[in-house]
């Protein structure tokens, strides 16, 4: 761990509407680390990476990325420092071929995948490339969804519940992607309803309840506290 | 003399040259609105104004400071495109968040006001505009004579509307454009600036409405009336090609124009409103239009 504050969030609040969703959330992640955002149900997590976007209604408070405050920024203003964003509902279009998909994320930083370089990772999607974004399967689908940020040279990932509803097989191999994704240094901020999917992959895990951050671990403490963190979880 | 069911085949031919005119006229509208209406869930019924607008702005930059009809071609677009960008950020973004109704109720109190503006200004009457020198005449095929500047009006609507297509179809701006059709938060999360996009296709819609009124300047009077003779056969015309598709737009636009000039020739009565009973016919069995998608 290099120790340099990537990502950090202070007394985060965010609203949809008249609901206030997040309570003050305080967390941060460190360049090239991956932490997880584990929770129930309706605990905040997704809304934490939307709001960390820019996506929600109002917020306050502070998101702080490589030191530079967004609270008041725009998405597409937040997303050109290096962010990027795979959502829960994967946001393929439908109106777009699965290379267009792949292309349509503009680059925000030097340094992303080429094309090649992401079909020799997801030879799926090459395969695909001409099909209508949302006629493939629900794992070629949300291949797509993580492939497309990675081309845009974003260094902090954002990835919401990637695993969910995909056989095991795919879920491997997400799960090999993210490794691979760590081994090059890039920043990763996981929200996972899996806790066997995310646990060997995070090097930190930070518990949400209620719209706060109230229970920090990591990696090395995983065994000790299992106990604790299954009754938070419910798992 | 050659007769198509009892009708010489001339009238016949003249008349479908008439009627693709009219078609090019309501694919250029259609496709501006069909262009705004993806993008900003607005159905513009100020469209037809705009359309008045682009005639006048042409006679005007004519009568007053002697700028020919190829330059209005491209300044009248441009200044009438600029209001609608005016529009966009000072009126119509304030309603993004409410019910479509409220982007109509406007978008027509707007176009009263304008026709209002100009009926005041320049009475009903109409002015006339001149056919430009390089394209007064007639070519002579042999077997029919074609007014040029109807060929030309034909042809470069189908080349500008072609070209519409292509970009939004075929290019990274267009792919934007598409997916901030489907999901403009989505796509604003991915460094696309949305909310400008959604400015510059209300101005480039609006332009689009400028642009046609420019070409039927020369065609038709030059009127405070003109668009709103006009618009309500477009939004008929947008209904059958199905709200928001691009093609639809510009297919439906130029063949109900042909249908419309078919009806002159063999059921006259029938021509003002046969674009209506089509309307009726595809909103009973395909109510997302022809080429619109299901919803």
């Amino acid at each position: 761990m290099s120790g340099v504050e990537y990502l950090r969030v202070t007394g985060l609040h965010a609203f949809y509407g008249e609901s206030h969703i997040l309570h003050g959330m305080d967390f941060s992640v460190n360049r090239g680390e991956c932490v997880s955002l584990l929770g129930r149900n309706g605990a905040g997590r997704t809304t934490t990476l939307r709001a960390i976007m820019g996506l929600t209604g109002r917020r306050s408070g502070s998101v702080m990325v490589n030191g530079t405050e967004t609270i008041r920024w725009p998405p597409h203003r937040i997303a050109r420092l290096g962010l990027g964003y795979c959502p829960e509902e994967r946001g393929i279009f439908a109106s777009l071929s699965c290379e267009e998909n792949l292309l349509m994320p503009p680059v925000v930083a030097s340094g992303g995948m080429s094309l090649e370089e992401i079909y020799e990772l997801f030879p799926n999607l090459k395969e695909r490339r001409a099909s209508q974004g949302t006629r493939m399967s629900g794992g070629e689908q949300q291949m797509l969804a993580l492939a497309r940020i990675l081309r845009t040279g974003a260094r902090l990932l954002l990835l919401d519940e990637i695993s969910e509803g995909l056989a095991p097989v795919i879920v491997e191999r997400l799960a090999q992607v993210i490794t691979l994704l760590k081994s090059r240094g890039y920043t990763i901020l996981l929200v996972e309803q899996n806790f066997h999917f995310a646990a060997p992959l995070a090097d930190r895990m930070i518990v949400v309840e209620h719209g706060r951050t109230s229970l920090q671990i990591a990696q090395h403490e995983l065994s000790e506290k299992r106990e604790a963190l299954q009754e938070l979880l419910g798992v | 003399m050659t007769e198509l069911f009892e009708v010489p085949l001339l009238a016949l031919l003249g008349q479908l040259l008439l009627g693709l005119v009219n078609g090019s006229f309501y694919a250029l509208l259609s496709l501006g609105l069909a262009v705004i209406f993806g993008m900003l869930n607005i159905i513009n019924f100020a469209h037809g104004a705009f359309y008045m607008l682009g005639a006048f702005a042409a006679w005007m930059l004519l009568s007053t400071f002697g700028v020919g009809y190829f330059g209005a071609l491209v300044l009248a677009p441009i200044l009438v495109g600029s209001l609608g960008i005016l529009v966009e950020r000072l009126l119509l973004k304030r309603l993004y968040r409410l019910d479509p109704l409220y982007g109509l109720l406007l978008t027509f109190g707007l176009a009263l006001i304008l026709e209002g503006l100009f009926r005041d200004w320049f009475g009903v009457s109409g002015e006339t505009y001149e056919v430009p020198e390089a394209l007064e005449g007639a070519i002579n095929l042999g077997f029919m004579v074609l007014p040029k500047y109807r060929v030309w009006v034909v042809g470069f609507s189908i080349l500008v509307c072609l070209a519409t297509w292509l970009i939004i179809e075929k290019t990274r701006l267009g792919s934007y454009l598409r997916a901030a059709t489907e999901n403009p938060q989505l796509t604003q999360a991915f460094g696309v600036n949305v909310p400008l996009m959604v400015m510059m296709t209300y101005g480039f819609g609006v332009g689009l409405a400028a642009l046609a009124g420019v070409m039927a300047a020369p065609i038709f009077q030059v009127s405070p009336l003109m668009g709103s003779n006009l618009i309500i056969v477009v939004f008929a015309v947008v209904v059958i090609g199905g709200m928001g598709s691009i093609l639809g737009a510009i297919v439906s636009g130029l063949s109900l124009g042909l249908v419309e000039g078919l009806a002159k020739v063999y059921w006259p009565e029938a021509s003002a409103t046969v674009v209506f009973v089509i309307m009726a016919i595809v909103l009973i069995l395909r109510p997302a239009g022809l080429l619109g998608k299901e919803q």
